[in-house]
């Protein structure tokens, strides 16, 4: 038994990475190699004749690359640090106070968590705000939605932190915001790199709510631009560009993980299992 | 929820009167303005809409006049007559259903396999985490690519399967690639719920004699328990707000069989019909929430007797 699965594992888990993520990889980066006529029927056949250069650079230029690049960090950036800031200060008064008051605040702020946003009624609303069609409605709407689970991380984690440290500086007259900013920010950075990388994980790949709030356009994030480019019956099975596309778009989260590795997966771990 | 926003809305009157006079000591150390912005957004940005999605299904907003009337329940008198309804609520729970089985399943046979923690395990965990990087509209297109009925699965089988054009199939492949793309974030969740397992345990397992098999039913998977209810909420809960893989892969075809209630949104808002949308996105809301708290209420209790 032991020495079928010794030799037995590492082989099986070769044969699930090949299949699972291998064969999909490897047809990606083939098509995206490929002229139109070899990728309109895809498979995963080397190209006949490579044309990546072109490829890339077709759906670099037309699909607007560069701009939806532009447009999805002027909004998930702005998102990000708002979830984490404005979730910070409030984890930490929900942490710290006890009454029945925080804990309805607390339940409130965190029913975000299992709730899904009502994201017709959120056009409307924006509409009245002339904020539709926005990034800074995109940014409020994607900051309401990822305000759950920051406050829900950080509230657990701050409860773990020993009061007294912030008790010593207070008896050096530090104000609360002096407390928050030198103690309190700088401990939560464990948890601040999981708060993150999991608002970046949903709101840099989506499209749902980018195509309500933003409706494409002038202001359409680089998934949004991908779903127009796709869907354009100009580009309908283009599987060339479509793929040159997708490679050019998911690069910049692989950097990210590839850099980050350790400290992404243990964040997320240690987020989610307590 | 909506008894939460009752409940918070008098209680700063019963609060302040307590200490009158003399902040208390709480209020100085910790004040609540810290907290004000956050709520400010989150009630601004998330509940409203919430809330007002409890009015507008019961208007007839749409693009094609400019005042919003009252009209009581005709908007979900159209969507059950002509069968939206029911089919959407069928289809999103049997796809929230069967994407967390997936999603679960596959995690969980990883973390596994992965669980020693060599050189070659750790490349390997990051080779299954890939797709979870990956943005799921690009996942929906590289299986529409493969699964096509001129694609890449059946060019290399030999065959001509429509994969994805069976009223009946379709829904459970395109569940499977959902539990493909995130397999990789269960498969963190329970690599560290494995490793949270005192090792000693384990050790006395194996000397009562406990083979692999029994190991697992009897101590990982009882001790697995919080990485269980934390990965099958977030699976069930995201998984019933699923658009991108379905929109891209089928579109809710074949026949609106993979329509779920994003599809259906995302259709009708596109013809104009808000209040439509709007009654369907109340739909939604109920039935998470109908699902969530017996789920998340049942769950943490079953951590308590395991």
């Amino acid at each position: 038994m032991t020495a079928v699965w010794r030799h037995g594992r590492p082989a099986l888990v070769l044969l699930l990475a090949g299949l699972a993520v291998g064969v999909p990889l490897w047809l990606v980066v083939v098509t995206s190699a490929k002229p139109q006529a070899e990728a309109i029927r895809p498979n995963l056949d080397l190209p006949r004749r490579w044309q990546p250069g072109s490829n890339y650079e077709d759906a670099v230029s037309q699909g607007e690359m560069l701009r939806g690049f532009l447009n999805s960090l002027l909004v998930v950036v702005p998102s990000v640090v708002l979830v984490l800031i404005l979730g910070a200060g409030a984890a930490w008064v929900f942490a710290r106070r006890k009454s029945g008051l925080v804990s309805a605040a607390y339940a409130l702020c965190i029913s975000g968590l299992l709730l899904p946003p009502a994201v017709i009624t959120i056009v409307m609303e924006l509409r009245q705000l002339g904020l539709a069609n926005t990034r800074p409605g995109m940014i409020a709407v994607y900051t309401g939605m990822y305000l759950s689970t920051s406050i829900f991380f950080m509230t657990g984690f701050i409860r773990a932190i020993p009061v007294e440290l912030e008790e010593a500086a207070r008896i050096d007259g530090a104000t609360p915001s002096r407390i928050f900013v030198r103690i309190v920010l700088p401990l939560l950075r464990p948890v601040i790199a999981t708060a993150t990388i999991m608002v970046m994980l949903y709101a840099w790949s989506d499209v749902f709510y980018a195509f309500f709030v933003l409706g494409g356009g002038e202001r359409a994030t680089l998934p949004l631009n991908l779903y127009q480019v796709a869907s354009a019956q100009l580009y309908l099975n283009n599987w060339h560009l479509v793929f040159a596309y997708v490679v050019v778009m998911s690069l910049p989260m692989v950097a990210v993980f590839l850099v980050g590795q350790r400290k992404i997966v243990s964040g997320i771990t240690s987020g989610a299992v307590k | 929820m909506t008894d939460t926003v009752v409940r918070a809305e008098p209680a700063p009157v019963t609060g302040a009167p307590k200490k009158a006079g003399r902040l208390p000591r709480a209020a100085v150390h910790h004040p609540w303005w810290f907290a004000l912005p956050a709520i400010a957004v989150f009630t601004g940005f998330f509940l409203v809409p919430n809330l007002l999605n409890f009015y507008y299904p019961f208007t007839d907003w749409s693009s094609y006049h400019p005042d919003i009337a009252f009209t009581g329940l005709d908007n979900f008198q159209t969507i059950a007559d002509d069968g939206s309804l029911l089919r959407a609520i069928r289809t999103t729970l049997l796809y929230a259903l069967l994407a967390a089985l997936f999603q679960n399943g596959f995690g969980l046979v990883l973390a596994l396999l992965l669980e020693a923690d060599t050189r070659f395990n750790r490349f390997f965990r990051a080779v299954f985490f890939l797709p979870v990087l990956i943005s799921a509209l690009a996942t929906g297109y590289v299986f529409q690519a493969l699964l096509d009925q001129d694609g890449a699965v059946n060019s290399v089988l030999g065959t001509d399967v429509p994969w994805l054009g069976s009223t009946t199939w379709t829904l459970v492949l395109v569940t499977l690639i959902h539990g493909w793309k995130w397999m990789g974030l269960s498969m963190l969740i329970y690599l560290a719920g494995l490793k949270g397992i005192p090792g000693d345990m384990l050790e006395a397992a194996r000397m009562d004699g406990a083979g692999p098999w029994r190991t697992f039913w009897s101590v990982r998977w009882p001790m697995l328990a919080p990485a269980v209810t934390f990965n099958v909420t977030t699976a069930l809960i995201g998984s019933m707000n699923t658009f991108d893989i379905v929109q891209a892969t089928t579109g809710g075809g074949p026949a609106a069989s993979t329509e779920v209630f994003n599809i259906y949104m995302f259709r009708i808002f596109g013809q104009g019909l808000y209040a439509q949308a709007s009654a369907m996105s109340l739909v939604l809301f109920l039935v998470v929430v109908a699902v969530a708290i017996p789920l998340v209420i049942g769950l943490r209790r079953r951590e308590q007797t395991l």
